[in-house]
């Protein structure tokens, strides 16, 4: 599955400060709900965290050890690894302020 | 396939209890529960455990996968969703489970799921197919037949889509189903219902309550099967206690009355008491009941009891809520009987507690234990009415019900005293306990004339011809012994009245023997008497005839002379004829 592992190039991650968000989004296959929430977050990051972003997919129906290493229970399930603290927001990230919220990340206005 | 199967079972019928085996079931391990529940828990399907804060549910659950991997041979997964590995690992330990251990062998596998609410945002939707996961991996990581979700609904507590966890775990439940898996899975109580979140609405096979309440400030611990789908069960609340080695269901009430009835009598310790029940003494494996008031002897027919059993080289237990061992030993000595030898020699074992310091199940749980653990050959509670110290009259009664149907089980003879408050009512009180007895004896203190003593009668002693008699308990220094009381115009005679009466039947029977010796001796000295006058006349009559003789003899002698005398004179004369000298004589004669 590494053909969801599309880490968006990083366009200008140096011009865009020191903060760089690590998102890890964890899926199990392509399921239609999980394809829904890879598309938000591509779209949420691109509207609000424009170049200063990195995402990683993880597809738990091929590697099911790390649910419990990574303490995930629900799918689809985004984690902020960075910056510290880590947060973790749970859906298929159909609604864009909540998801903002629970990244802790400013909007930026339209 | 298997579970399909099950399915379609119809539910068997709720009295037959032999058709327990219809449904599999996989034996938890703990003590007591698969007595209750005919087996276990239903194979392949999951259970139910709802309880309170602090009533064991962890325990029962951690206990099931423990039992199972080191007795049965079904390694189990652990999903936690409260505590953490390492709390529990050491909690667990305290209990004698080394989990990790178990983990090492691949036994068992852990896995803590951590659920903050305030950590996680929700946005759109989503499942739970992450745990689904975990639990799959765990499984197929150690071959688990058997696992335990603990406390799952706190799923819900920190997830906001609460329709997405119901429909979830409902899909998790099946799925468990369909994998074959035995759960048990933990459960807060609610309000008015089973659980705080009613999820006994998704796991229906099987409900088990535990229950921790505190009555007149004593704790005791209560399971109860409320449910278990096409099987009998005890529907009863059984207590249960966490000991040293874990959940201990206790004490198991048989769900049917099919005790063996031994007809082999065991001596009663006091030898009369015995003849008043046929000869022979108690049934083995029967229950006692001695009632009486305070100081009537319950405790010395006890000890008397004891004292005999040990003396033919068996095993006694002695469980006393008034005196110390020690205080028993000393009291019982003062009787004659010694019982300090048997529990030197380790027959009798001698346990005292006060009726308060735990629960009435507690006490019955421990009696059960001890029970188990020495195998005794006879058991005596005294007195078993203290118990109400800590529990209604009701409840001494059910849980004399469990002792006397354990006592049974095992043919344990089982003697238990009774307190009574005096008067009529004495045996009313003691009445609903009796019906639970084979042998039910009553003491009572008769006081008479300045003095109280002891009068024993045997209400009742099922399949025994015994005696419809009152005794008099005599305690003394050479023991226990029963005497026959008098009936007087006042009742029965007891003690120095009786004594009394005792020494006049005495004397009136001594004055009727002197009589007839005297009669005798009076009578003798006649027949003597006449006797010696019967010799006298006897030789009397000897003399006279004697006499006779003598004078016939005379005659005779006379006669012949004269005819000599005559021959001779007709001679001289030259009669010349015989006749002539006859006619002589005759003419002399005339």
């Amino acid at each position: 599955m590494n053909d969801l592992q599309d880490a968006p190039p990083e366009p200008d991650a140096s011009a865009a400060g020191p903060e760089t968000w690590e998102l890890r989004l964890y899926v199990a296959g392509r399921t239609p709900r999980c394809l829904v929430a890879i598309a938000n977050l591509k779209k949420i990051c691109e509207e609000h965290l424009c170049g200063r972003y990195w995402i990683e997919v993880i597809d738990l129906a091929t590697s099911p050890q790390l649910a419990k290493a990574h303490e995930i229970v629900a799918i689809p399930t985004l984690v902020r690894t960075a910056p510290l603290p880590k947060r973790k927001v749970i859906g298929d990230l159909s609604d864009v302020r909540r998801v903002l919220a629970g990244l802790e990340v400013e909007p930026t206005p339209p | 396939m298997e579970t399909l199967i099950f399915d379609q079972l119809p539910p068997v019928g709720e009295q037959n209890v032999s058709n327990l085996r219809s449904l599999p079931k996989t034996p938890t391990g703990i003590r007591g529960f698969d007595d209750i529940t005919g087996g276990g828990l239903p194979r392949g399907r999951p259970t139910l455990v709802c309880g309170g804060a602090g009533s064991g549910k962890t325990l029962f659950g951690l206990e099931f996968l423990v039992q199972g991997a080191v007795q049965f041979d079904e390694p189990g997964v652990y999903i936690a969703f409260e505590e953490t590995a390492e709390e529990l690992t050491a909690n667990v330990r305290s209990l004698g489970f080394d989990l990790d251990e178990l983990v090492a062998q691949k036994r068992l596998a852990l896995d803590y799921v951590q659920i903050d609410r305030g950590d996680v945002a929700e946005s759109g939707s989503y499942s739970l197919y992450g745990l689904f996961l975990r639990a799959a991996h765990a499984i197929s990581s150690v071959g688990a037949k058997r696992i335990f979700i603990d406390t799952i609904e706190n799923l819900l507590g920190g997830l906001l889509d609460q329709d997405v966890v119901r429909s979830e775990l409902r899909l998790l439940f099946r799925w468990l189903k369909d994998q074959g898996i035995t759960a048990v899975i933990t459960a807060e109580r609610g309000e008015g219902s089973l659980t705080r979140r009613g999820l006994e609405e998704y796991v229906s096979d099987c409900v088990v309550l535990l229950d921790h309440r505190v009555i007149d400030e004593v704790a005791t611990r209560r399971i109860r099967v409320v449910k278990y789908r096409g099987t009998t069960h005890g529907t009863n609340e059984y207590p249960f206690l966490i000991s040293p080695r874990g959940i201990d269901v206790l004490p198991v009430s048989a769900m049917s009355l099919e005790h063996a009835a031994p007809i082999d009598r065991i001596p009663s310790g006091v030898d009369r008491l015995d003849t008043m029940l046929g000869g022979g003494g108690y049934y083995r494996g029967s229950s006692v009941m001695v009632s009486g008031t305070a100081g009537t002897g319950k405790s010395s027919l006890a000890a008397a009891f004891v004292d005999s059993v040990c003396r033919r080289g068996q095993r006694a237990l002695y469980f006393a809520f008034e005196e110390s061992p020690r205080q028993i030993i000393r009291n019982m000595r003062s009787i004659g009987i010694d019982l300090a030898p048997w529990v030197d020699q380790g027959l009798l074992r001698l346990h005292a507690t006060r009726p308060t310091l735990f629960g009435l199940e507690n006490h019955l749980a421990y009696i059960h234990e001890q029970v188990r653990d020495f195998e005794p050959q006879a058991m005596v509670v005294d007195p078993i009415t203290n118990l109400n110290a800590v529990g209604g009259h009701a409840d001494v009664k059910r849980m004399l019900m469990r002792l006397v149907d354990t006592l049974k089980d095992r043919e344990i003879t089982g003697l238990f005293t009774s307190l009574s408050n005096g008067g009529d009512t004495m045996e009313l009180r003691d009445a609903g306990m009796a019906s639970l007895i084979d042998t039910w004896m009553l003491i009572r203190a008769i006081e008479l004339n300045g003095e109280r003593n002891r009068a024993l009668n045997i209400l009742k002693s099922r399949g025994m011809a015994h005696s419809n008699q009152v005794r008099e308990l005599v305690l003394s220094s050479e023991g226990l012994k029963l005497t026959d009381v008098y009936l007087g115009a006042d009742g029965v005679l007891t003690g120095s009245a009786r004594l009394s009466q005792e020494a006049k039947d005495l004397a009136a029977e001594r004055s009727t023997a002197e009589d007839v010796e005297q009669k005798q001796r009076d009578v003798g000295m006649k027949c003597r008497a006449i006797d010696a006058r019967i010799e006298a006349l006897k030789a009397e009559h000897e003399a006279e005839e004697a006499d006779l003789k003598r004078f016939l003899l005379g005659v005779q002698k006379r006669e012949v002379k004269r005819v000599e005398v005559t021959e001779a004179m007709a001679k001289n004369r030259k009669a010349d004829a015989q006749g002539e000298g006859t006619a002589l004589v005759e003419g002399h004669y005339e």
